[in-house]
């Protein structure tokens, strides 16, 4: 499995600034909502103001008048579809499925679910005639809440689905971890809310299409962050054509943190209705459509049992997890809390016995999928609050029993045994933590903490020692015979060097934000001895790019970018083949470095990559059995996950009086292997800290008993703005993957998977002295203004 | 019923008839074509329709083009100038300031106008002028890096 590391020097590793900035500070950047076709018609979406609700009949008459429509649609119109797929389902265990369709036809289950489309000459045409549809509901019972839910006696939502269970899974050995429970010195029982969050990218979601009569074929842009899976999954699976038929284009995506990986009922709506009516179309999300109709995140309630010995070794940890995964399921939302939550359930830490139950159940909510970290935020939150509720039983520092209970540096590959065969890779998670203490000055915190208490002052500090499973790929680990993922997840890369010595690279991953035109570049550019300017990186488009399975769950560089790295060996070698037959050598005498072919101990003796590839392009005279061009595609499937690590740690101050919580310090020692830029990398980690302190202090979706959001726009959902933060404190310990050889692990949720704990841990810490262990996020200060009230008496 | 509108945008005169109902950031965008100033939600919290009317950074999905008859209208796009870009925009370039970029319009123009008015800016300053501006991508701590940088060449 191990691949040997390469050390690359230049462009790798060094904080490049990004190519994509240019066109998106002067407002040129072209997002979705700012495509104009001609003839483009504008869509506006009837939803349903009931979380369940039965459909009686729907009189379109009014609204087909008004002016400027060209055309109602309803669900009738387009039955020959087919629902969306489920692509993602639990595996080894049943699934009961039910998916959305284009527009509902009979029932809804959830407030927000599209009954109706208006097509009109303008956006406001069409958003005045949605108000002339008439629809006669028949309003069912409405249950939200996951664990009700899945009571006897509740009502049911689904017809397939008993208890409202979409399925029921485990992972983990639950005899030997009940066992070990009853064995154990100490055994501390928790029930764990992760609450619902909503992702909010700051671009809502969109879709535009076009259909040509003369071929046959679709176009639709989407703000996806997979446009090959959804053109996949929308003529496989919804249209029943060819792949052929349908060109998908994201065009710059203005953030995405897992709500732009799915197919949607709106991108299906688009290329259908814009074949029925003859003309492109756009819809364009509203932020409220947003919150009600893009999917949301995490969701869980947990029961936690962990076991230990009095000295604060872990021997135990058993979980049961109510995933609510709202009242129909978006396309991969079974998968994130089964594989990507139960199976990272021994966190940095050798738990020898884990048992972990799984039960994922319909509510009359929201749909609930991948939101950044996906799962894996969920999995930290149970081991990290069980890390500090066995510390606080036996009575021993939080630190120490991190310690304790570690993979050691030279536990490496460490296999959990939940993993489904997978092993962690590398790692040295003492090195991270001991280097985060040291810049929070963990003693001198102590002192000051101990000082501030006898003041009255309540000062906390919550730690965080994460690991995460990222790069995610092993297609056959992953897909239907392993984890129940319906594809493979290898990625793609196609590198050519033209007639000039230009480069053009075509990726299957797909970028919006995270700046692959630049990271992309930085690999080739590096490999190939080929300055950036000369290398442009294209993607997100069907059409001229290599199939691959998008950007999500941290692969793009430690899957895709390999992908391209591997393209360029064999370019390279090529290029050798050629460089020798050009200066009349032995293939095997021949070097390539620094942008050259030479002759080994006669660097004089050299061809430049721009002559190889004018001498390949015009092919005059090759070496037998060569085709002309420098063109090289490459389909990377990596041998293992990666497993970022590290730890967060955060400082906090509650006012005893009002309950409000103070985030005074941030520190964040992160380990996500090589870097390839590390000012993208840091500003990864910055995002995602906040992500994830956002969880612990302020966010939270909220329905109210009858299905509705509470929290549906912005003026009601509290995302963090710039004054709620102090400065973000970050570093990096590098311990480089032996899965790819680029040493990179991926970066870009570490930050949401750490922070959420060591805030809420950092905050019980600060409770400490009232005898408070555990208050559910988000901790507002109305939560704990309560629980300081009711713990004083 | 439609409404004249007369307005600078970027140093150039337009004049349109609208409806009165028509946002000032939908005349930008679908009148003008200005399709740099974005769109990120229905209740005037995001800030990513931010521009500067007469000089004074306003969100432009808080008024309605008719109200702005007779007005200078800055946007992204005309804050650069012969070429060069504003040390504004150069400033978020060079502290990685931006991910996606769809806040950053918006973000500047909202940076410019608290740099303008002169004077020190702490960190704090920086986050509490910004508290109109929404971003998802970078946690705010490079946006208060760059507003610093452009604030202060000097201690960059």
């Amino acid at each position: 499995m191990a691949t040997q590391v390469i050390e690359t020097t230049k462009l790798v590793g060094a904080p490049v600034k990004r190519v994509e900035d240019e066109r998106l500070i002067t407002g040129a950047a072209k997002f979705l909502d700012d495509l104009k076709l001609p003839g483009m018609a504008h869509v506006a979406i009837l939803r349903s103001p009931f979380a369940h609700a039965r459909i009686r009949s729907i009189d379109t008459s009014a609204a087909a008048g008004a002016p400027g429509v060209i055309g109602v649609f309803t669900g009738k119109d387009f039955e020959s579809l087919n629902p969306l797929p489920c692509a993602w389902q639990a595996s080894g265990t049943e699934n009961f499925v039910n998916t959305p369709r284009a527009l509902e036809i009979e029932r809804v289950t959830f407030t927000g679910a599209g009954v109706a489309a208006i097509v009109a000459e303008t956006r406001a045409q069409a958003e005045d005639a949605l108000q002339l549809v008439e629809v006669d509901w028949e309003p069912l019972d409405v249950v939200v809440d996951a664990e009700q839910a899945a009571q006897s006696g509740a009502i049911q939502i689904h017809e397939n689905a008993a208890s409202n269970v979409v399925m029921d899974w485990e992972c983990g050995d639950a005899a030997a971890t009940d066992q070990a429970l009853a064995e154990a010195d100490v055994v501390v029982r928790q029930r764990l809310v992760n609450q619902r969050l909503i992702p909010t990218p700051i671009e809502p979601r969109g879709s535009a299409a076009d259909f040509d009569r003369a071929t046959g074929q679709y176009t639709v842009w989407m703000t996806s962050q997979a446009p090959h899976v959804m053109r996949l999954l929308m003529t496989a699976f919804v249209f029943g054509i060819p792949e052929t038929k349908m060109r998908c284009i994201s065009p710059a995506v203005g953030g995405g943190f897992g709500t732009k990986i799915f197919l949607y009922p709106e991108y299906v709506l688009m290329a259908a209705l814009a074949e029925r009516i003859g003309r492109p179309v756009k819809w364009m999300e509203t932020r409220m459509e947003n919150y009600a109709a893009t999917t949301h995140g995490r969701d869980h309630i947990t029961y936690l049992e962990v076991g230990a010995k009095q000295d604060g070794t872990i021997t135990a940890l058993k979980a049961k997890t109510y995933a609510n995964l709202g009242g129909i399921l978006s396309t991969i939302a079974p998968g994130i809390p089964t594989t990507l939550y139960g199976r990272m359930l021994s966190g940095a830490y050798k738990i020898p016995n884990i048992h972990c139950q799984v039960l994922g159940v319909y509510t009359n909510t929201g749909m609930v999928d991948a939101y950044r970290g996906a799962g894996r935020p969920e999995a930290t939150y149970v081991v990290e609050r069980a890390a500090d509720l066995v510390a606080a039983e036996v009575g021993l520092d939080p630190v120490e029993v991190r310690r304790r209970n570690f993979v050691p540096r030279d536990g490496f590959p460490y296999d959990p045994k939940i993993l489904a065969g997978l092993s962690y890779d590398t790692g040295d998670y003492e090195k991270a933590l001991d280097r985060a203490l040291e810049i929070v000055d963990y003693e001198g915190f102590r002192r000051e903490q101990e000082g501030a208490r006898r003041e009255g002052r309540y000062l906390g500090i919550g730690f965080s020692s994460y690991v995460e499973i990222c790069g995610v790929a092993p297609s056959a680990w992953i897909g239907t015979g392993g984890q129940g993922w319906g594809a493979g997840l290898w990625e793609s890369a196609n590198v050519r060097v033209h007639l000039t010595g230009k480069v053009v690279v075509t990726i299957g991953t797909q970028s919006h934000g995270q700046g692959h035109e630049t990271t992309v570049a930085q690999v080739v550019g590096d490999e190939l001895g080929v300055a950036m300017e000369d290398i442009t990186v294209e993607h997100s488009d069907t059409q001229g790019t290599p199939f691959g399975y998008g950007t999500y769950g941290s692969r793009s560089a430690a899957v895709g970018t390999v992908a391209a790295y591997r393209s360029v060996q064999r370019i390279k070698e090529k290029a050798r083949r050629l460089a020798a037959h050009m200066l009349e050598a032995s293939v095997d005498d021949i070097e390539y470095a620094d942008g050259k072919a030479f002759v080994t101990g006669s660097p004089e003796r050299a061809k430049t990559i721009q002559e190889i590839a004018g001498a390949a392009a015009l092919g005059y005279d090759l070496p037998e059995g060569d085709e002309p061009f420098l063109d090289d595609t490459a389909y990377y499937d990596p041998p293992n996950c990666t497993f970022p690590f590290g730890t967060h740690i955060a400082v906090v101050e509650v006012d005893g009086e009002t309950g409000e919580v103070e985030l005074r310090r941030y520190v964040a020692v992160d380990d996500v292997g090589k870097t390839i830029n590390p000012m993208i990398v840091e500003g990864q980690v910055h995002g995602g800290i906040v992500q994830g302190v956002a969880q612990a202090l302020w966010e939270g979706a909220v329905y109210d008993e009858d299905g509705q959001l509470l929290t549906g726009s912005l003026m009601h959902y509290a995302i963090p703005k710039a004054g709620f933060l102090p400065k973000l404190e970050t570093d990096r310990t590098e311990t480089p993957t032996d899965v790819n050889p680029l040493g990179v692990k991926g970066a870009g949720e570490t930050g949401t998977i750490a922070a959420t704990p060591a805030v809420v841990n950092a905050v019980m810490d600060a409770l400490a002295p009232l005898g408070i262990r555990h208050i559910d996020m988000p901790l507002t200060p109305e939560r704990v203004w309560r629980a300081m009230r009711e713990a004083r008496g | 019923m439609l409404e004249s509108v007369r307005v600078t945008v970027n140093g150039r005169a337009y004049e349109r008839e609208v409806e009165p109902r028509m946002l000032l950031v939908d005349f930008i965008r679908d009148e003008l074509g200005l399709t740099g100033t974005n769109i990120g939600c229905d209740t005037s919290q995001c800030g990513a329709c931010t521009i500067h009317l007469d000089g004074k950074a306003v969100k432009s999905c808080t008024l309605l083009a008719v109200q702005a008859d007779g007005a200078a209208v800055t946007t992204i796009e005309g804050l650069a100038t012969d070429g060069k870009l504003h040390p504004m925009q150069e400033a978020f370039r060079e502290a990685h300031a931006l991910q996606c970029g769809f806040c950053t319009p918006g973000m500047i123009m909202t940076a410019v106008e608290l740099v303008e008015q002169g004077g020190e800016l702490t960190d704090d300053d920086i986050r509490h002028a910004l508290e109109g501006n929404l971003c998802r991508c970078t946690g705010y701590e490079n946006i208060v890096r760059a507003v610093r940088a452009a604030a202060s060449p000097a201690t960059v």
